[in-house]
């Protein structure tokens, strides 16, 4: 009757392991370890699943693959799913740091353990719906849905201000996304549906773009974190639990990415031409403004947090750029910055797990107790700071060519910017890691145990890995990126070619 | 005048057997006293389903029945099985309620049955006198069951309080209806609707607000929603699930088709006013209902806001926003019925939840009724993937169509606001600490709320039931 397709199969199965958590009967402590196998068990399952369909796609075609289509609200407005080289990397990524999430709660969430598992595979839903929607409203539908999880695993497994940071969380990112929902409506009055494909060959009225872009970029903004809508992201970063947070940063702030190259870049290419400047001169600032606020932080999440909107600027920069090396360099960032990030939260957390505190002033010397710890805290680090062999430089260095390419000033603010983001983290790791080992607490500390390896070795393997063979993950959105360029030019050729007749 | 014939009949039979039913009923009970409450509980809810299949077996053709008075098309059939399933709802709903309290009588159902008469009557209305005698029935059973638990003071003042406003939103109606039934020579819609057609004088537009002013205090729009808060928090609570859900559906049918039905021609006249009541409502039901404590009276702004969001569409005057109106309303009646028996379920003995704070870590002690009564708040809010998100959708749609951006755009920032008073209620189901555990649901109220939570939250899988309906229904006013 309905003819799966094997997207609809990757976003019904968290959903499957859910329901099967839901129906676990037994006493207490039977209930909490079978709800986390079954979790782990199913994320791993989703994980190789989107690795088959890494096997069907073929990345050398720029147009949307595995499609399916299902009827939904109207003729018009239908269940369809697809992916190209811009949204499978962001699908991969999410599978690929969901197993990491729940290996990070295994020992640290203790009380509520099977809501706590049935809300992440409810999660994990929502962002790969984001990801493989290929309708607008559907886009829309999933891209709220996941506050609703969101929301409460910060508000009830999170630290001590976490009803505070649940709400800001919440209602900031609820303000922005409902004039994207507006601008989604006009849209669909414009062109008469809200099938992606069709609306990115469509053209809208420059004027109209302008306020389209603005709605969403008002959602999309507020989602990156871009200066200066970024506050929601330290209070959340730092109130959620460490797999919130490995969420948070590694996939959530990519929606704002996904939908700037999604939706704004190649839809309202007038409009985006049009405020280049100002995306500019926001993402300076995030790049220059955060690093030096990171500088001045004592709590470790929220110094990443703050480097988080930091790497984030490089993102919005290069998109803007608006041309092959900004771009493939913003889609590499997100990336990296989904896999460094996360894997910094999670060392972050392994550490809380044992000390219950994330001051900086709390550590000190731990590479006398946790060598191994310090290892790969260290390339954890320097993936952060954009060291080159790392998966952070490639990311930094290609917006920042494709920023110099479209404006050198810009490219001279930002990289200027970037060598503030080496101070803090250095500073951070020297705090943490070197210096004697004198506070009492400290002494018994243990270093990494085997599920922490096992979850740390992949991390640390395929930051290099993408470090050192870029072109391994460049080349699956390089034929999109093309594509998008060659579209949004002849676009923007065709309003100048009308305004020179109009003359 | 013309005799009644015998087909006439046959499109007023869900009326007729509501009328003849609730009169036997009436003699039932007035023959074996209250011992034959429980009877006449289940042959009301009989009644209703038989006239809820009485108005689905109608064709789907316009008849037009005693002399022009009265109306059956597709649109009337909608909201009808709509106030039909508020009616029973609430019958099925009231009967624990009542029976722990000591307020099992036999008139509830038969005043339930009664006013519902009357909802079908106004959903039908082709004239003014159908519209106001409709109305008055409706409205004349409400205000005996306002103050059911006549011992309690706080019902007696709610009975007493939404007499006397309801009296004089009667009043305003009347007077309306006279003044334009004076310059159009008519009661009958389809005359009055081809005596109207471009700009009208002042002592119109007099009569017109005058009109909108009786219903919209119906449908608790503001400015005139002052008796809401406290009839809600007054009433007995079945009372108050019923007001929130059956009545509302009549009114805004009314509103719909006397507006978009009767006076299409005067669109630009009416949308100022529909537009201000919307602005107001959602306005004042999402600021005024931050500060409430109380779980009635919070739902109480809650619906004022509702109605804010339903006006929306219906200011588009397009058949996409009566579309939406009706989608709407059947996505506020699911999730209102779902949340109030969810509100009478929290009870420990003969003490009901009142204050909000009671909710306290509902989902430690009872984890299904706390899941799904925080989603029906999370699709109150309108996030989806929930019903409530695709109600405002279709609503925003259309006003978007019309060329409303103001409106909408002030009606989804005000949706934030309202998004964080029911975030408020999830906080406290799901963050704070648990107190005392309430009784465990009567398996009644587990059918309501399971199936109403099925509605709302299963209904992004299936939606064109609902949406191939309305948009049905929507068609026979245009």
């Amino acid at each position: 009757m309905f003819g799966f397709g094997i997207l609809s199969g990757l976003l019904l199965l968290p959903l499957v392991g859910a329901a099967v958590i839901l129906t676990l009967r037994g006493d207490d402590a039977s209930v909490q370890s079978n709800a986390r196998s079954i979790a782990l068990a199913t994320t791993v399952i989703a994980f190789i699943v989107s690795l088959v369909a890494w096997g069907r796609f073929d990345a050398a075609d720029p147009a949307f693959q595995l499609v399916e289509t299902h009827p939904w609200l109207a003729e018009t407005i239908v269940f369809k799913l697809g992916i190209d080289g811009f949204s499978f990397p962001l699908v991969l990524l999410t599978t690929f740091l969901m197993p990491f999430c729940i290996l990070a709660s295994w020992n640290s969430i203790s009380t509520r353990v099977r809501a706590y598992y049935v809300a992440f595979l409810v999660l994990e839903t929502t962002l790969l719906g984001v990801f493989v929607a290929l309708d607008l409203v559907l886009f829309y539908v999933f891209f709220e849905a996941g506050l609703i999880p969101m929301f409460l695993i910060i508000g009830i497994w999170g630290g001590k201000r976490r009803i505070y940071a649940s709400f800001k969380f919440f209602l900031y990112t609820l303000l922005g996304s409902l004039l994207m929902f507006l601008a989604i409506i006009a849209m669909f009055w414009q062109a008469g549906t809200t099938d992606i494909p069709t609306l990115l060959a469509f053209r809208f009225d420059p004027a109209l773009q302008t306020w389209l872009w603005l709605a969403f970029f008002a959602s999309f903004a507020v989602k990156m974190p871009m200066w200066p809508v970024h506050t929601w992201l330290p209070d959340a970063h730092v109130e959620a639990p460490t797999a919130g947070s490995v969420i948070l940063a590694g996939i959530m702030l990519k929606m704002g990415g996904y939908g700037f190259i999604r939706f704004s870049i190649p839809m309202f290419p007038d409009a985006s031409l049009y405020f280049q400047p100002l995306v500019f001169a926001l993402s300076i600032v995030a790049i220059m403004y955060t690093s030096l606020v990171a500088l001045a932080q004592s709590d470790i999440k929220k110094l990443i947090a703050y480097s988080s909107v930091a790497h984030m600027g490089f993102v919005t920069m290069g998109l803007f750029a608006l041309n092959e090396q900004g771009i493939q360099g913003a889609m590499f960032q997100m990336i990296s910055h989904g896999l460094v990030s996360g894997a910094l939260f999670f060392a972050v957390g392994i550490i809380y797990d044992r000390m219950h505190t994330r001051e900086i002033a709390a550590y000190g010397g731990l590479v006398h107790r946790m060598p191994h710890y310090a290892v790969a805290f260290m390339v954890f680090t320097m993936a952060n700071v954009g060291l080159p062999g790392t998966s952070g430089f490639i990311g930094e260095f290609l917006t920042l060519a494709g920023a110099f390419k479209s404006n050198p000033w810009v490219a001279f603010f930002a990289a200027t910017g970037l060598i503030l983001s080496a101070p803090y983290a250095l500073w951070l790791y020297r705090r943490v890691i070197f210096g004697p080992l004198e506070k009492e607490s400290l002494k018994s500390i243990l270093d990494l145990d085997r599920r922490e390896i096992a979850a740390v070795v992949p991390l640390i393997l395929l930051i290099i890995w993408y470090g050192v063979q870029p072109d391994f993950i460049l080349n699956v959105f390089a034929p999109a990126t093309e594509h998008l360029l060659r579209s949004t030019e002849a676009a923007l050729a065709a309003v100048k070619t009308a305004a020179v007749i109009a003359q | 005048m013309t005799s009644v014939t015998l087909p006439a009949l046959g499109s007023v039979l869900p009326e007729l057997l509501l009328a003849v039913g609730s009169l036997v009923l009436l003699l039932i009970g007035a023959v074996r006293g209250n011992r034959a409450s429980g009877t006449v509980n289940v042959l009301a809810l009989v009644l209703i389903a038989l006239a809820a299949v009485a108005v689905a077996v109608q064709g789907p053709e316009k008849v037009v029945a005693l002399n022009d008075a009265f109306i059956v098309d597709g649109f009337a059939r909608f909201w009808k099985i709509l106030a039909l399933v508020g009616s029973g709802v609430a019958i099925v709903l009231s009967r624990e309620f009542f029976v722990r309290e000591g307020l099992d009588k036999f008139e509830f159902p038969v005043l339930v049955l009664l006013s519902t008469l009357g909802m079908l009557l106004m959903i039908s209305a082709n004239s003014l006198l159908t519209l106001y005698v409709g109305l008055e029935l409706q409205s004349l059973a409400i205000y005996v069951i306002a103050a059911f638990d006549r011992d309690n003071p706080r019902s007696t003042e709610a009975g007493l309080k939404y007499f006397l406003l309801g009296a004089l939103s009667s009043g305003m109606l009347l007077y309306g209806s006279s003044l334009v039934y004076g310059l159009t020579g008519s009661v009958n819609f389809p005359a009055i609707a081809a005596a109207v057609q471009g700009e009208q004088g002042v002592l119109f537009i007099f009569g017109l607000v005058f009109i909108i002013a009786g219903l919209a205090f119906k449908i608790s729009a503001v400015p005139f929603h002052m008796w809401t808060p406290d009839v809600y928090e007054g009433a007995p609570t079945p009372v108050t699930a019923f007001l929130a859900a059956a009545p509302k559906m009549a009114a805004m049918a009314l509103i719909v088709r006397v507006l978009v039905g009767v006076f299409p021609g005067i669109v630009e006249q009416w949308q100022q006013i529909i537009v201000f009541v919307a602005i107001a409502s959602m306005a004042i039901g999402s600021f005024a209902a931050i500060g409430q404590r109380s779980i009635k009276r919070l739902m109480a702004y809650s619906s004022i806001g509702h109605m804010g969001y339903a006006l929306v569409g219906l200011a588009a005057g397009t058949e996409q926003g009566v579309q939406s109106v009706l989608i709407y309303m059947a996505i506020y009646l699911a999730t209102t019925l779902g949340t109030f028996a969810g509100i009478l379920a929290l009870r420990n003995g003969n003490v009901y939840v009142d204050r909000i704070e009671d909710l306290a870590g509902l989902s430690r002690t009872q984890p299904a009724l706390a899941f799904f009564f925080a989603m029906l708040f999370f699709s109150l809010a309108g996030i989806p993937p929930w019903a409530g998100f695709f109600g405002k959708f279709y609503v925003f749609s259309a006003a978007i169509d019309a060329g409303l951006y103001a409106l909408s755009i002030i009606g989804v920032l005000l949706s934030v606001v309202g998004a964080f008073y029911y975030l408020r209620i999830v906080k406290i189901i799901y963050f704070d600490e648990a107190k005392a555990p309430y009784e465990a649901m009567t398996p009644t109220l587990k059918l309501v709320l399971g199936v109403s939570s099925v509605v709302v939250l299963l209904f992004w899988v299936l939606p064109a039931p609902l949406v191939g309906s309305a948009v049905a229904a929507a068609k026979s006013l245009f």
